[in-house]
């Protein structure tokens, strides 16, 4: 359930990190085993090289459908490839561990594998292998509608609590439940009423947890400003507007209230007109107060992974562990300043961080610090380790 | 390649709860190894079950009769109805031996996405066994799932009107549970279902 986070612990943070990484048949990867150094990890090579892929890869070890949001079979080698397949060894404050994860032969279907055994438990998988990533998808993130920015909320939502993608699916099934019913003309007061209560109970613990998250992010980011600009967090909505000043049993009364005098509404327009799933993220920029959406599309970029180094920094504070990064073409829009600024934020976070781009000469800031892998057509070329990096 | 009707065996087995396919080509195989001592009367008992077992008519219960031999049985109160979703609810409790009254198996949860609505759970059956009887009790026993809440609010609307006592089982503390092992949730239901003592 949302509820309370979990208190911060002056625990030593430890950092989550892949140290070895096998893929097969993924993309157009079709065979793969890297050894992991130390430091950041720079994916160099043109378009189309394999460089998203790889991270993509990484992603898929997370619950979810990665960072690309493919279904299983769209992750299989053309022409002849497959099935897919991720294997990593990964080192984090629960020890040493290797999870695996790959489309069932011959199904639509993943298989997880924790230490060679299958792992169904989705707030298990959660709590073990947490990223956060930035794509180039995600440029337009502050202009897109809100369906976009609550789903980057609930991802963050679900690396500090395991249960929240469980608790939004839930909600969404509720909501279409209820949905089919009043579409088909069924107006059971009784199974509505039902219906209703449920999503009302599950709804406001969603907007409990996010409402929280965005509350300790806000102070995070005030209390420690990194070389990356600062943003200042709101959520707007009507569930969160209740949840201000009134306790949460009184909330859920009244959003299933809301509801069930919206039924006719609803039954027109095939949703529902109250809900968290209504509610929007808004950003501002902390320096000048300018909405994000209005600001340049470099300051958006360094606005947004800003956000997520803070929400690492938050995560390392709270559970005792950062998150790896997985940060795609992320410098296209910046300028050199900002990408000394990056790198400066990398280094001060300690997190595992991978990075992609066209040109080497981006990460010229993590020059003699990162592992640079040069790649083209799904296969490493060149390989160029920091001189301190241990094999 | 095995031989069509042992594919037909394998393909069936492999419909059976808890059996993929390769568990299902060790069961066809273990019944073929042992046709006197396994396979004739797994059929025998099959035949028996498909010819006699029926779905009880007042409670919704698998049995040789109906109505069932719980519904049947003077001694149970009719009073108490336990409503579960499942006939293996009813099973388990039944192997607790705690509950003496009859059952009410709905036969899921309510789900629109799915089709499964009142009908389907014979609500209308439930609701006219309880207006018959104006001292009645109805427990609702259904499971701590969001779809099993949500039937059980349904049911407990329905109930309403009709008068009738109606409850659900606690939350708690599972027998020999230690409490620092329980989950937040059960915690706390625990805390709010406490009793007096003595």
């Amino acid at each position: 359930m949302g509820q309370a986070l979990p208190e911060i612990r002056p625990a030593p943070v430890a950092a989550l990190a892949v140290e070895r990484l096998r893929l097969r048949d993924l993309r157009n990867w079709a065979r793969l085993d890297l050894a992991v150094p130390a430091g950041p990890v720079v994916l160099v090579g043109p378009n189309g090289a394999g460089k998203t892929n790889l991270l993509e890869a990484l992603s898929l070890l997370a619950p979810g459908r990665g960072l690309r949001r493919a279904a299983p079979s769209e992750l299989d080698r053309r022409p002849d490839g497959g099935p897919w397949a991720v294997a990593a060894r990964l080192a984090g404050r629960h020890g040493v561990f290797e999870m695996a994860v790959g489309r069932e032969p011959g199904a639509e279907r993943r298989t997880v594998l924790l230490d060679g055994r299958p792992l169904k438990d989705r707030g298990r998988r959660a709590e073990l292998v947490a990223m956060l990533w930035s794509t180039p998808a995600q440029d337009r993130l502050f202009q897109e509608g809100p369906a976009e920015r609550r789903r980057f909320l609930d991802r963050l939502t679900l690396t500090l609590d395991p249960d929240h993608a469980a608790q939004v699916a839930t909600y969404e099934r509720l909501l279409r439940d209820r949905a089919v019913l009043l579409r088909d003309g069924r107006r059971d007061p009784a199974w509505l009423a039902a219906l209703e209560a449920r999503i009302a109970a599950v709804g406001v613990a969603v907007a409990a947890a996010r409402r929280q998250l965005v509350a300790a992010l806000t102070e995070a980011g005030a209390a420690e400003p990194g070389p990356m600009p600062g943003v200042r967090l709101a959520l707007e909505g009507e569930v969160e507007r209740w949840l201000e000043d009134e306790p949460a049993a009184r909330v859920e009364e009244r959003l299933a209230a809301a509801l069930a005098a919206s039924r006719e509404l609803d039954a027109v327009s095939g949703g529902a007109a109250h809900g968290p799933h209504r509610s929007d993220l808004l950003v501002r920029d902390a320096a000048s107060g300018e909405p994000a959406a209005a600001c340049s599309t470099g300051r958006q970029k360094a606005l947004l992974v800003g956000l997520l180094l803070t929400h690492a920094r938050l995560r390392g504070a709270l559970l005792g562990e950062l998150p790896i990064l997985l940060l795609d073409e992320v410098t296209a829009h910046m300028d050199v300043r900002r990408r000394a600024a990056l790198a400066r934020a990398l280094e001060e976070l300690g997190a595992q961080a991978w990075l992609s781009g066209t040109d080497r000469g981006l990460f010229a800031a993590l020059d003699g610090r990162a592992t640079f892998l040069e790649i083209d057509n799904g296969t490493i070329v060149g390989d160029e380790r920091p001189s301190h990096a241990a094999r | 390649m095995a031989a069509a009707p042992i594919e037909e065996l394998v393909r069936l087995l492999a419909k059976l709860p808890g059996l993929g396919p390769r568990s299902a080509r060790r069961a066809a195989l273990a019944l073929l190894r042992r046709p006197d001592t396994l396979l004739a009367p797994l059929l025998a008992a099959l035949e028996v079950c498909a010819r006699n077992v029926r779905r009880c008519s007042v409670c919704g219960n698998l049995d040789t009769t109906d109505p069932c031999a719980i519904c049947a049985d003077p001694d149970r109160d009719p009073d108490l109805v336990l409503v579960v979703e499942q006939v293996e609810d009813l099973w388990a409790m039944e192997r607790a031996g705690a509950f003496r009254g009859r059952y009410h198996v709905l036969g899921g949860t309510l789900s629109a996405l799915d089709a499964v609505g009142p009908e389907e759970l014979g609500v209308e059956r439930l609701l006219r066994r309880v207006a018959e009887r104006p001292r009645i009790e109805v427990v609702l026993a259904l499971s701590a799932t969001v779809a099993g809440q949500t039937t059980a609010h349904y049911l407990a609307e329905r109930l309403k009107p009709t008068g009738a006592r109606i409850t659900r089982l606690g939350y708690g503390l599972p027998v020999g549970g230690e409490l620092n092992y329980l989950d937040e949730g059960t915690l706390a239901a625990a805390l709010a279902g406490r009793r007096p003592v003595g």
